[in-house]
Formats: structure tokens, sequence, C-alpha cells
């Protein structure tokens, strides 16, 4: 596909000047139209080319799987068309969770993330305490594997029988996502803060602003834009590893797929998990290439008045 | 412009006396004494790296001087004591490369200060802005980002909103140096409207032309020295240093006065 694009991509810039739209009476020369005629020659054979190459190529792999050794087994295990009915439903169920819970802790991974990241920014001897404990805090959680920090708090702290604690898996699960996603967070505000050139801060400043309105009115607007593709890229993983709260017992999309799974012993109902899951991801994906794009149009067309 | 404050008692605007700065082990300005009138113009002139840049970060504490002191309108900005965001609140300053906040339209730019800072009603502010944009010739660009402006009309909306403020003194720091050669004259016209209005300014710059034509006071800068300083006349007609007339005689080759 993308030779076909690329070889008649050209050739439509080329077409446009052929009508004379410029109405000064131009007529494309005789070099000139044998020329399109040649490109156009070529898209076409590009074309036929490339579904031939497709189709040969889709074939092979059909017939390379459906012949191996095994594929009855594989397709009985993975691809059981009424366990898969059994379990979409139940899935989808359980997906509703893993919604609720990206939609919350999405929240709150943004708030907290921008306080650790501007408190890694702040300046002056006061806030030397808190500079450190942000700086800590992004080392340790970055680094801690999420399964481990889960097990912890989603495990861990009901064993600790506090009185005043939760000890439901999904608000401690969520607690759990949202200590490890702020601190990833908090490092893509920081690049974003860190990349608005100082001669900006520089006008700010000049302009009489103090530190505080510096940031708020003219580095994080400028940060925060950024950063949106980054941003979007780690609510994306955030939603999948919505799923791992299913350790705590939490019914989500996974834990759903498991218990059927479990009972069957047929895999299949991870299968539909999993699919369900990556459609979830796609739109979500698809919408930051949207966004990242719609934000350069929007920095090329300005907007004037 | 017509915003112009009236300067007390004729105490000069700007005074430093002995400034030294450095940077690492490189001394940039090494006791530097000025003096800014009111409603004068005051151009520095040097070779690039001769301090003429530092001169004018520290005027407005974007730098702190490691020796001697700075006063503005008699009071002294460099004492620890004093309060940067009010000194630079009296400042203007308009950068060789504009700095205008891209993220915000022209009017934006304009009115944060204002509004942020001085606590003006949005409308008022946007009112003087317009104002100031339609006397600079920029009436239709209100809304526009900047990246949609020319160098020159960029660096206008600089000085527009380093005017909105109504400082006391505005500083120009080779505001001419990034733009295209056709695009500087529009710029320069700017600075002498106002210098007609009676605002006080000082400049750094490599326009030597402009720099004789609007100089109330030339100052010749040379490896963080004063080496001279006087009317235009003085200084480009009849220097007195050696270095000052070599280095008058190389802009001249160079076709720049």
């Amino acid at each position: 596909m993308t030779l076909v694009k690329e070889q008649s991509e050209p050739e439509e810039a080329d077409d446009k000047g052929g009508a004379d739209p410029a109405g000064d009476g131009y007529v494309p020369s005789p070099r000139r139209l044998e020329r399109e005629r040649h490109k156009r020659a070529r898209t076409r054979r590009a074309t036929a080319i490339a579904a031939a190459s497709t189709l040969v190529t889709g074939a092979v792999l059909y017939l390379v799987v459906v012949s191996a050794p095994g594929w009855q087994r594989t397709k009985e295990t993975f691809f059981d068309g009424q366990y898969a009915r059994e379990a979409f439903p139940k899935v989808l169920e359980g997906l509703w969770l893993n919604v609720r819970l990206l939609l919350v802790c999405g929240a709150a991974v943004l708030v907290l993330g921008m306080l650790i990241a501007v408190a890694r920014t702040l300046r002056g001897p006061v806030f030397f305490p808190l500079r450190v404990l942000a700086a800590a805090y992004t080392d340790f959680f970055r680094g801690l594997p999420l399964i481990i920090n889960l097990m912890i708090v989603v495990l861990g702290v009901p064993a600790l029988r506090l009185q005043g604690v939760t000890v439901d898996p999904v608000l401690l699960g969520g607690t759990a996502l949202t200590l490890t996603y702020s601190a990833y967070v908090a490092e893509v505000f920081r690049a974003g803060i860190e990349s608005v050139h100082p001669s900006q801060r520089a006008a700010a400043r000049s302009l009489g602003l103090n530190n505080r309105q510096a940031l708020r009115y003219v580095v994080l607007p400028q940060a925060v834009r950024r950063q949106v593709p980054p941003l979007l890229n780690d609510l994306v993983s955030l939603q999948k590893d919505t799923g791992l709260v299913s350790i705590g017992g939490a019914i989500d999309a996974v834990r759903a797929a498991d218990i059927i799974a479990g009972r069957s012993l047929n895999y299949t109902p991870y299968i539909v998990a999993g699919l369900v899951f990556v459609a979830l991801t796609i739109p979500m994906t698809r919408f930051t290439d949207w966004v990242t794009s719609r934000m350069d149009r929007q920095r090329a067309q300005g907007g004037t008045t | 412009m017509s915003d112009v404050p009236v300067s007390p008692g004729g105490l000069p605007v700007l005074r430093m006396e002995a400034v030294r700065k450095t940077f690492g082990d490189a001394v940039v300005l090494r006791d530097v004494d000025l003096e800014v009138a009111p409603h004068t113009v005051t151009a520095l002139i040097g070779a690039s790296g001769s301090g003429k840049s530092t001169l004018l970060r520290c005027a407005n504490l974007l730098e702190d001087v490691d020796d001697g002191a700075i006063w503005l309108d008699g009071e002294e900005i460099t004492d620890p004591r004093a309060d940067p965001d009010a000194v630079r609140r009296r400042i203007g300053v308009v950068f060789q490369a504009y700095n205008l906040f891209p993220h915000m339209t022209v009017l934006e730019n304009i009115t944060l200060a204002p509004r942020r800072v001085h606590g003006v009603a949005r409308a008022d502010a946007e009112e003087h802005a317009r104002e100031l944009l339609e006397r600079l010739g920029l009436g239709g660009k209100a809304g526009a980002y900047p990246d949609r402006l020319s160098g020159g009309q960029q660096q206008r909306v600089a000085i527009v909103r380093a005017l909105a403020v109504r400082p006391r003194l505005l500083l120009l720091d080779e505001i001419t140096a990034a733009l295209d050669p056709e695009l500087v004259g529009e710029v320069l016209n700017v600075v002498r409207d106002l210098k007609g209005d009676g605002m006080t300014m000082v400049l750094a710059t490599h326009e030597m032309g402009f720099a004789r034509e609007v100089a109330d006071q030339v100052c010749f800068l040379d490896e963080g020295v004063v080496l001279e300083h006087g009317t235009p006349e003085q200084v480009f007609g009849d220097p007195r240093q050696e270095r000052t007339r070599r280095f008058l005689r190389r802009i001249v080759e160079a076709g720049r006065l």
C-alpha cells in the first residue's frame, strides 16, 4: 500500500495545473502530457503489483498456519467460538471497571504528576526538602516494577488490618497505578518545562511577572502543549495496566476471562479479553495521532484575524 | 509615547557606578559608569562581546552585578533588599530575538503584564493595547499568533508589549540584529517616534548611522570598559581613543556607517 501511495502522490500534485486554473492561457506542453501519461502508467503498474503480492502473501500465510502441525489443537484452545460467545459479555462487563479506573486514575495521575513536576522546578531554600522529596518519589516509583507495587498495596496493605483503611482491591489497585504513573507523568511534564527556552522566562520576568506567574502563564502552557503526545501515550499504557488490578480479585475484564478459562481449561477467554483491550486502545492511539497533527496544523496556520 | 511619565526633579533615570560583572574568569563589565538623563536616548556601541547586552541585563536585574551599584530614579536597585519584580515593572525590555510568547495571540502577549502584574481590567488593557498597535501600524494583527508575523512585525509587537506597562525606561538589546535588511527600517522608525514622545531609552546597537541620528549620548564599550562616551558628534566625528577610531574604521569598511 505504501508503495502505491508513494508513486501516486507526486502525480496528483502534477495534475493540478492541467486545466489552466491560473487563467493565463497556459496550455500544457506535449512534453508534460507525455510525462504525465508515463507516471499514470507507472502508478497502474505499481497498484497491480501491490495487489498481486498481497494476495500471494496472504495465501502463503494462510496455508502455512493452517497446515502447521498442532493448528487444530491451537484453534480449539485459543479460538473456540463457543467459549468466545460465553466470555464476551462477561469480559465487556468487567471492562467497564477498567474504563472507570482509567478515568479516575488518569485524572489523578495528571494532577499529581503536575504537582510533582512543579515541585521539582521550585527555587529557593524553603523548597529544598520538597524538591528532594519529589526527585526521590520519581526515582523510586519509576524504578519499582508495577507488579510489585500492586502486590504490596493490594495484597500487603489489607494484611496490616489498619482501622479506616480500605481493603477494596479496586481502590487499592487504583492507588498503586496512580503512584507509579504519577512518577512517569511527572517526568513528562518536567521534560516539557525544561524544553521551554530560558529566554521565554527572561521575557516574562522582564515584564515584571514573578516566578510563579512566569511559570503559570508562560512556561506551563507551552510545556503542556508540547507534551500532549507523550502524555496520551502514557494514558494508553495506563489503560492496559488497569488489567493488573485483577491480581487483587477485582472482577475486571482480565479476571472475568480468567474465571472462565480456569473453569474450562480453554484459553479463548484470554484472547477475547486481549482483543477487547486492543480495541479500546486503538481509538485512543488514533486520538493521539489526531491531536498531534491538529496541533501541528494549528501552529502552522497560526490563526490570523 | 503620550504616557511617558515625567521624571521627578531631573534625577537621572538610570545611574551606574563602578559596575563589575564576571562570568567565571571572563570580566564582562569593568568599572562601568553610566548616567541616563530623563527623555534622552543612550546608544551603546562596540564589538560583539564588548558587554553591551550584559550591561542591559544588569540594569534589568536579569543578571546580578558582582560589584558597584545601579540606581533607578535615585533608588538603588542592586540593594539585595530591593524587590527585583518591582524594579522590572518600571523597565521595558525588547530583546534581539523578540521573545514573544508563541502560545498567545498578539493581544494576549501585550495584555499579559498589565492584567496579571498591574491589575488592569481586561477591557482597559485591551483598549490600550489596540491603541498602541494602531499607532505602530499593527492594527489588524491583534488576534494573530506571533509565528504568522514577519520579523519586523514581531519586533514591533515586542516593543508594544514593553510599552504596555508604561515603563520609565526602555532597554533595547540589538533589536534589529535578527531582522532582514528591508525590515530594519520599520523597527527603527518606531524608535524614532518613541524618542519624539520623550521616552527614555538605552539601546545596544550595531546600526551606527541610526545611533548617530537618534542618540543624545553614545557609549563605546570595549572589553567591558566604557572607553569613550559623549555626544554622537564627538564619538563618531572626533573620537579620542585609538581603539574607538579603529572600531569605527572597521564599521565604515563594512559599509555600516
